[in-house]
């Protein structure tokens, strides 16, 4: 190990890349791109989950107490715009930039200079989409799925800001995903074929292929929000010849596959770490890949599943319930290989892998509400109330959020080269187990009592509920500070990490590069048996 | 507050509870499985305890068991759910059809072959929602015309909307439909048991979502009757009110009260008791060239709405007496001292003139 960290010091001395503030504007290095996405990924997160926090305070007893209903339809949009484009798509991509070459054993993303415009644009885009709460109307308050005609006829004039900013996420977004794809079909060293890939790359690679797939969908929604308010055209205005479900067609035939893209590295991230403290090989590793595959498939046929209450044909509704239903197979066949990895196992539980697990089970009690929701004549009862907002923040939240929280605990040592305080990493984990439960768990009981999701104000017997449910928000909101303050405190003071920390852990990262990673690694292939 | 779904009060909705629970069940007992598992390895199978690993890492047999069985279970639950979807996408022969058109905050209920229409919105004070008033037992879940219903027969409903998507919902139904301008829904229910019901809209529908409600009382067929009758006779005996009112000429005073009455509860949610509006979503009207310009044409606006924009037609939605107040007062409040005093033969001038 220590000829190869020689050989690397060695060629960092040939590298005379600008230093300070434009050594970060002009990158064009994996790593220090896949830095900035994660920095801005958990800025962005705490400004989402600021908007959260306003949200769980108002609704924190019933009436109209701090924030007008105007307003708080602006922060439930926002919120869900920023968690989702701002919070966990770069969060992912900055785990793809630092990831992907090392784990295939290529020396950097294969556009690296894209690479540099596809993070550059994303805080343009959101500074225009915040600055647009400060205009006149208020920013956008017709929710994250922006419904015609609510965000077309009756939206404020801030409508446009948010029109750009989502070009622009959509943007980031593609050129990420093409530098993905390319980077894994022609960078992997020598003897790397597919069926080799570790998940994270296999992930990943599915996942941008959903990514630009769907992206010019999105696109293509916006752009027609924007011509029906400010040039004249009708696509979703009835009184045009237009039709406002269709809407809901193009917006979801997006949106499923992006529930998706939000979802699908965190399979990989997991199958990575399950192994690594069960110190035994994955389970099943091609019915992972094939699982992945078929989950991605199939997203692209149960878009209507969002839109069972629109009015659609009896056919279409059977059809598009089959069809969500089964997803739970492939997803079913994820979990239940994540628990044969672990059977038998020698099990240590270490950070990465206390969050590793939480995911596993809280993940799957997201699938299970998933599973219900599917079911249509079921799903007209759970539409549009606290239920789906329970299900769709456990995927999201303790899916998502944590799948990253564990990748970032696992690989920490391998970007900054130093150890995490494991006391902390606890400590962030077991507040945040607890208060996330607090804060998700009772909104399945909110929606079965008939609690409507996106409401400001509520009648008196959802008060002890919501309650609650505020509480259980501000202490996860609280608990997201160990964790910055654990990274702070790694990167300044961590005890000096070795090549490979976790005995368990495969891959070229671990492997053939030192703690912490080289700027420039893998100039020469390694060599894959 | 109830933790569960509602069994409801209808078969279908009897049906729904019977697929939540049955999924419920299947759901937990795949948990326990999986779970159950999970914990005994992460107990059992741990290094502290000195666990060494297997060495397995695949099981083609193991796999193509794990695929098909979930595949079977779905199976059995896609029967049922199919049964009941069947039946709920059924509404064909209704004894009776009531369409209901959802809009900026509120449901208009118009009952075929029947004269009667009428609006419902929500009965809370706006003190209670501010903390002013104490909220009754009903806060949020009241409004001041519910809808009434017969027990026992099929009713139909109609879901359209004027403006943007509304969803009515009344969970012991397990009837949920969006009303989407310009297009019909259909919808029904059978309900078996006397009684009121509550619901509220279940679509993001702009600033006043959450104060949108949904009453419907259920009431025995000769009740039901007899309050049919009650209403249609209240119905002709307004309309001929009304024909009477355009002879009359009313006083400032009683124009300019009634009027603060209507503009606070019709008016007031978009452009605000000070007449100041939102700016940058609902314009004010202190000062507004609509209110202090010509009369007709603000008559115009308030009767018949401005397509294309949130001001709805109040010309159906209030009678010509509120009319008449109403723009009488909106155009003498706030510093608006036009002076101007509209009477209902003005409205129905301008009623005319647009027919």
């Amino acid at each position: 190990m220590s000829t190869i960290s020689e050989v690397h010091a060695e060629h960092d001395d040939h590298h005379h890349a600008p230093r300070g503030l434009m050594r970060w504007v002009l990158t064009t290095n994996h790593k220090d791109i896949g830095s900035m996405y994660l920095w801005f990924a958990f800025a962005m997160f705490i400004t989402g989950g600021a908007m959260a926090m306003v949200i769980r305070a108002e609704l924190f007893q019933p009436g109209l107490q701090l924030v007008e209903p105007n307003f708080f339809n602006q922060m439930t949009t926002m919120h869900g715009l920023i968690m989702v484009f701002g919070a966990v798509m770069p969060a992912f991509t900055g785990l793809a930039n630092w990831l992907i070459p090392m784990m295939i054993g290529a020396p950097d993303m294969a556009l690296p200079r894209m690479n540099n415009w596809s993070f550059w644009i994303l805080p343009f885009a959101f500074t225009m989409l915040l600055a647009s709460l400060f205009m006149e109307g208020g920013g956008p308050n017709f929710g994250w799925t922006f419904y015609a005609p609510l965000s077309t006829t009756y939206s404020p004039d801030s409508t446009a800001l948010f029109v750009f900013s989502v070009h622009i996420m959509g943007i980031s977004s593609i050129m990420g995903a093409i530098n993905v794809i390319v980077t894994i079909m022609n960078l992997r060293a020598p003897g790397m074929t597919y069926m080799k890939l570790p998940l994270f790359v296999w992930t990943w690679f599915i996942t941008a292929f959903l990514l630009i797939a769907v992206m010019p969908v999105l696109a293509g929604a916006v752009t027609m929000v924007l011509t029906d308010k400010y040039f004249g055209t009708s696509f979703f205005d009835a009184a045009g010849g237009g039709d406002p479900v269709l809407f809901q067609h193009i917006f979801w035939f997006f949106g499923h596959p992006e529930v998706y893209i939000m979802i699908l590295p965190s399979f990989g991230i997991i199958s990575a770490i399950v192994p690594a403290f069960s110190r035994k090989k994955l389970f099943g590793y091609s019915s992972m890949v094939y699982a992945t595959a078929s989950i991605a498939g199939l997203s692209f046929v149960v878009w209507a599943h969002h839109m069972f209450t629109t009015g659609m044909p009896v056919q279409a509704e059977l059809f598009f319930m089959y069809a969500t239903m089964l997803i739970s197979v492939p997803t079913g066949v994820k979990v239940f290989n994540w628990v044969a990895t672990m059977w038998k196992g020698s099990i240590s539980f270490e950070t990465p892998m206390l969050f590793a697990i939480a995911f596993i089970v809280l993940f799957t009690i997201g699938g299970f509400s998933g599973l219900m929701l599917a079911i249509t004549p079921v799903d007209f009862q759970y539409h549009d109330t606290y239920f789906v907002v329970a299900h769709f923040h456990y995927v999201l939240v303790t899916g998502a959020i944590f799948s990253i929280m564990a990748a970032a605990y696992y690989w920490l040592p391998k970007w900054t080269g130093k150890m995490y305080d494991e006391g902390l990493g606890r400590l962030h984990f077991w507040c945040s187990l607890v208060s996330v439960n607090v804060l998700f768990f009772p909104m399945h009981f909110l929606g079965l009592g008939g609690m409507p999701r996106r409401i400001p104000d509520y009648a008196l017997q959802f008060a002890d509920v919501n309650a609650i449910v505020s509480i259980g928000g501000f202490a996860f909101g609280l608990s997201q500070f160990i964790f910055l303050y654990m990274v702070i405190k790694c990167i300044r003071s961590g005890e000096p990490a070795p090549a490979k920390p976790w005995e368990g852990a495969e891959g070229l990262e671990w492997d053939n590069l030192p703690s912490p990673a080289p700027y420039h690694s893998f100039t020469t292939p390694p060599e894959i048996k | 507050m109830s933790f569960n779904l509602r069994p409801g009060v209808t078969s279908i909705s009897e049906q729904v509870y019977g697929l939540h629970m049955t999924i419920f069940y299947i759901c937990c007992a795949i948990g326990a499985l999986v779970f159950g598992a999970m914990f005994w390895a992460i107990f059992h199978h741990r290094k502290s305890k000195g666990a060494v690993p297997a060495q397995f890492h695949e099981s083609t047999k193991v796999e193509i068991i794990w695929t098909v069985i979930p595949f079977v279970i779905l199976i059995g639950m896609a029967i049922p759910a199919t049964k009941t979807l069947l039946a709920m996408e059924d509404p064909s022969d209704a004894d009776l059809t009531i369409q209901v058109t959802g809009s900026q905050w509120k449901w208009h209920y118009k009952y075929f072959d029947q004269e009667l229409e009428y609006y419902s919105v929500l009965a809370s004070d706006w003190g209670e929602v501010n903390g002013k008033l104490s909220k009754r037992a009903n806060y949020l879940l009241e409004v001041d015309r519910p809808l009434v219903l017969p027990v026992g027969k099929k009713v139909r409903f109609l879901m359209t909307s004027e403006d943007v998507i509304h969803s009515w919902w009344v969970p012991d139904f397990a009837v949920k439909k969006d009303a989407n301008p310009g297009f019909i829904n259909e919808a029904w229910t059978i309900i078996d048991k006397p009684g009121i019901y509550r619901g509220q809209c279940a679509e993001l529908c702009g600033k006043d979502h959450g104060f949108m409600p949904i009453v419907v009382i259920a009431k025995p067929q000769a009740e039901y009757d007899a309050w049919l009758a009650e209403e249609e006779a209240a119905y002709q005996a307004k309309q001929a009110q009304e024909l009477a009112l355009v002879a009359m000429t009313m006083e400032q005073d009683e124009l300019m009260s009634l009027g603060e009455k209507v503009y606070e509860k019709s008016c007031a949610a978009c452009h605000q008791v000070n007449g100041e509006g939102l700016p940058g979503v609902f314009p004010g009207l202190k000062a507004s060239p609509i209110a202090v310009g010509d009369v007709s044409k603000h008559i115009d606006v308030v009767v018949n709405g401005v397509p294309g924009t949130a001001m709805q037609a109040f010309g159906k939605q209030l009678g010509l007496k509120e009319l008449a107040a109403v723009i009488t007062y909106e155009r003498n409040a706030w510093g608006n001292d036009t002076g101007d005093l509209v009477q209902a033969k003005d409205v129905v001038a301008v009623q005319n003139a647009a027919q």
